[in-house]
């Protein structure tokens, strides 16, 4: 297909990387609802930052959008209910990361009223911009899980200028994003002007991986748009590589900037959202529905018909296998993509705001091969895109040297698993790191 | 409902494994060897027998001894026979074969805990410990049965020339002091050396071989190459006959690549690379061995450790982080 406005190339390559097979077996399915669940488990921790604390309890009825939790604290997001119905408990539970939290219980009346108190957000500045997108429940959907109200809270001296819109989506089977493209356009390219206007940013970048030609022309239409005066609003395709969606990298390869280490991207001039927040912040702002439900990719070798699902939050997993059906008992299950997914204990677990596939695996799948013993190849070492030395630190780590974890610069690795992945010894070296991190945060 | 599996991420891994990068060098080093046995008469599959066998089973009974998993199916110590067997001349007694094999797999592989500790490469190392002990086998030179083309069409009986011009490596003193060997002779091997050695075309076959399957990549030759031609172009000598001849090639494909002996990272390698090439030169015109290669592997081997800690790259976003 020709466009008449060129789309740009990534302005640097990324250093390191891997190529992974895509798997992208959903793409062009349509994104379906579930079925209201009987019961919504919503744990009180679903972001950085300090966990909500309940604001219902036992008894209480509640509706879509009714508020639950809430932090007094700078860095954290409230929470809503996502479906209308009783609350039935305020339980405990913990999360797949370790971390324990309190969870609201509801029971599903079934109808999925929504609240009658939400309305539409009117922004005018960029306080209220800040204030909609705290108030919206809205975290970094990538699958970080960064509050997005903190994200846009920058101080006035730190004015930057590219807004980076994320649609890469460089985790193999998830396309969720991909879905949102197609499916909400409209909704995601009112956001970026909202944003862009709202917050004063010079130029936008819509960055998308290359093996996604539909998504491509979708977004290329938004960036064509008429209503985009002055042309800011660019279109870019980045090669499929493995982590080009990570917030550095693609600020690396969108703009050229490197953030400096121990720095954010504010302070190149750059911030990152997900193609998937932008959408949630401007259905926020026009409905007042906060974020509720969350596209999530269900796919695997365990599962019978792979599907884009639109889920409310706090559903258990063991309903969305169900919906999709299982051809074998899954052996693991993935929150997330296979490269930075988490594996989680039972299938009671909910889903949360920052979840964008669940993956089951059969016996096939689930199980890592055994490790050998390290030939020092150096892949591990050309591959990382934060340009670390991933089998030292391994060893390092191994032996407990704390003073040459430091100096192997162990903080700035991102845990995107290149090492682990390129490793011919199938090592697990991204775990390594991380327990070198903690061992590191321990000693400081 | 059966337990799930809970392991850190990332949950896939490439299709590349040790065995298979191993397996990767055997193929590597297969025209070599078959054109040692075409060059050097049915000996030499015995010497690769032996050589192959025997550091498979010292590896075996060393991981049986030392109560660990038995690590033969990587194929590592196969490559290690294998190589030893490239390097060792063709008239070696077998038993001297088998204690090469010992001594690179006991010793210096598993004593230092098994494939990845080691910190000399343990073909070289063998290769040099049986220089030392048994100096005569080791520098018996057999001359090739013809060349390739004559012995395959039956222009030459194997056996019929043998021995008749014993003892002149290309790098002899025989050698060096007239028109000896021509360039054709040692590009295909029709030359007296060790049974892998001698033919760098196959050498560089089998190195262009690592270099597609991106097991290696060429900084290490070529820098290692580079730099004895453009050493013997300083002292001069013929650079061309200087990297054709000895173990150059075989040494700079083969055994300085290898991963655990080798630095991490092109700069690192670059260093390595040239350092192998200032040593292997220097030997090669002061000292008093004929042949530098292995004693240049091995003084790079000790400061492998040294180049990786200098040649530690700058993390993503060092340079802005210090401004």
């Amino acid at each position: 297909m020709q466009y008449s406005e060129p789309i740009l190339k990534a302005v640097k390559k990324i250093g390191g990387g891997v190529m992974l097979p895509h798997k992208k077996r959903t793409a062009e399915n349509p994104s379906v609802p579930l079925p209201p669940p009987e019961k919504v488990v919503i744990p009180m921790l679903q972001h950085i930052g300090a966990p909500c604390q309940p604001l219902v309890k036992k008894g209480d009825t509640v509706y879509v959008g009714t508020k639950i939790g809430d932090s007094e604290q700078f860095v954290s997001a409230p929470i809503h209910s996502s479906v209308s119905g009783t609350v039935s408990a305020i339980g405990n539970i913990m999360l797949p990361s370790g971390k324990e939290c309190q969870t609201v219980e509801i029971v599903s009346d079934g109808l999925m009223t929504p609240d009658p108190e939400l309305k539409p957000f009117f922004v005018n500045s960029k306080e209220d911009l800040i204030a909609a997108a705290r108030a919206s429940g809205l975290v970094g959907l990538g699958g970080a899980g960064f509050p997005s109200g903190v994200k846009l809270n920058f101080s006035p001296d730190k004015q930057p200028d590219t807004l980076i819109i994320n649609a890469a989506e460089c985790e193999p089977y998830l396309t969720c994003d991909y879905r949102e493209c197609m499916e909400n356009s409209e909704n995601i390219l009112e956001g970026i002007y909202l944003i862009k206007e709202i917050l004063g940013f010079e130029q936008v970048i819509i960055a998308v991986e290359d093996n996604k030609p539909k998504a491509i022309k979708a977004l290329y239409e938004m960036a064509a748009d008429s209503r985009d005066v002055g042309n800011k609003i660019k279109l870019m395709t980045l090669k499929s590589k493995y982590p080009q969606g990570a917030e550095k990298v693609i600020i690396y390869s969108a703009t050229g900037r490197e953030v400096p280490m121990g720095k954010l991207p504010i302070d190149v001039g750059c911030v990152v959202m997900n193609v998937t927040s932008v959408s949630a912040l401007n259905t926020f702002i026009k409905t007042g529905m906060p974020l509720v439900n969350k596209k999530v990719t269900v796919d695997g070798n365990a599962i019978k018909e792979p599907k884009n699902v639109i889920v409310p939050i706090g559903t258990p997993i063991k309903d969305l296998l169900e919906f999709c059906g299982l051809k074998t008992h899954p052996r693991k299950i993935l929150y997330g993509g296979p490269m930075m997914g988490t594996a989680v204990l039972n299938t009671d677990m909910p889903i949360l705001k920052q979840n964008n596939g669940i993956l089951a695996f059969g016996r096939k799948g689930a199980f890592k091969p055994d490790e050998h013993n390290c030939i020092r190849c150096g892949r591990c070492a050309a591959v990382c895109p934060m340009r670390l030395r991933p089998f030292e630190i391994e060893h390092a780590q191994n032996i407990g040297d704390i003073d040459r974890l430091k100096a192997l610069n162990t903080d700035y690795c991102m845990e995107c698993g290149c090492c682990s992945y390129a490793c011919p010894s199938k090592r697990n070296v991204t775990q390594a790191v991380r327990l070198a991190k903690t061992k590191l945060r321990a000693a400081r | 409902m059966e337990r799930l599996s809970v392991v850190s991420s990332p949950h896939i891994n490439h299709a590349d494994s040790t065995r298979g990068i191993m397996a990767d060098v055997l193929i590597a080093l297969l025209p070599a060897s078959v054109a040692g046995c075409i060059l050097f008469g049915w000996r030499v599959l015995l010497v690769i027998a032996v050589a192959v066998v025997s550091a498979v089973i010292a590896e075996f009974v060393c991981c049986k001894v030392m109560k660990k998993p038995v690590s033969i199916g990587d194929l590592s110590a196969a490559v290690t026979g294998l190589l030893i067997a490239l390097n060792v001349p063709p008239s070696l007694p077998l038993w001297m074969v088998a204690i090469g094999s010992i001594v690179a797999i006991v010793v210096v592989k598993q004593m230092f805990g098994g494939l990845g500790h080691n910190f000399a490469n343990p073909a070289i190392t063998a290769r040099i410990v049986l220089l030392v002990s048994f100096p005569a086998a080791m520098s018996t030179w057999t001359a090739p049965l013809g060349s390739v083309s004559q012995i395959v069409s039956g222009a030459t009986t194997p056996g019929e020339t043998i021995d008749i011009i014993t003892g002149a490596t290309p790098l002899s003193q025989t050698a060096l002091a007239g028109d000896y060997y021509s360039y054709t002779q040692l590009f295909l091997g029709q030359t007296a050396g060790c049974i892998g050695e001698t033919a760098a075309l196959f050498i560089i076959i089998g190195g262009l071989y690592l270099f597609a399957r991106r097991v290696i990549t060429p900084v290490i030759p070529v820098s290692y190459i580079g730099t004895v031609a453009l050493m013997s172009w300083i002292f001069g000598q013929d650079p061309l006959y200087m990297i054709l001849s000895g173990g150059l090639m075989l040494g700079a494909f083969f055994m300085a690549t290898d991963y655990v002996t080798s630095p991490t990272g092109w700069k690192g390698q670059l260093i390595y690379g040239i350092g192998c090439g200032i040593i292997t030169s220097l030997i090669r015109k002061f000292g008093n061995l004929p042949e530098g290669v292995s004693y240049a592997i091995l003084i790079m081997n000790l400061f492998v450790f040294y180049i990786n800690k200098i040649t530690l790259p700058k993390p993503f976003g060092w340079k802005e982080a210090r401004k």
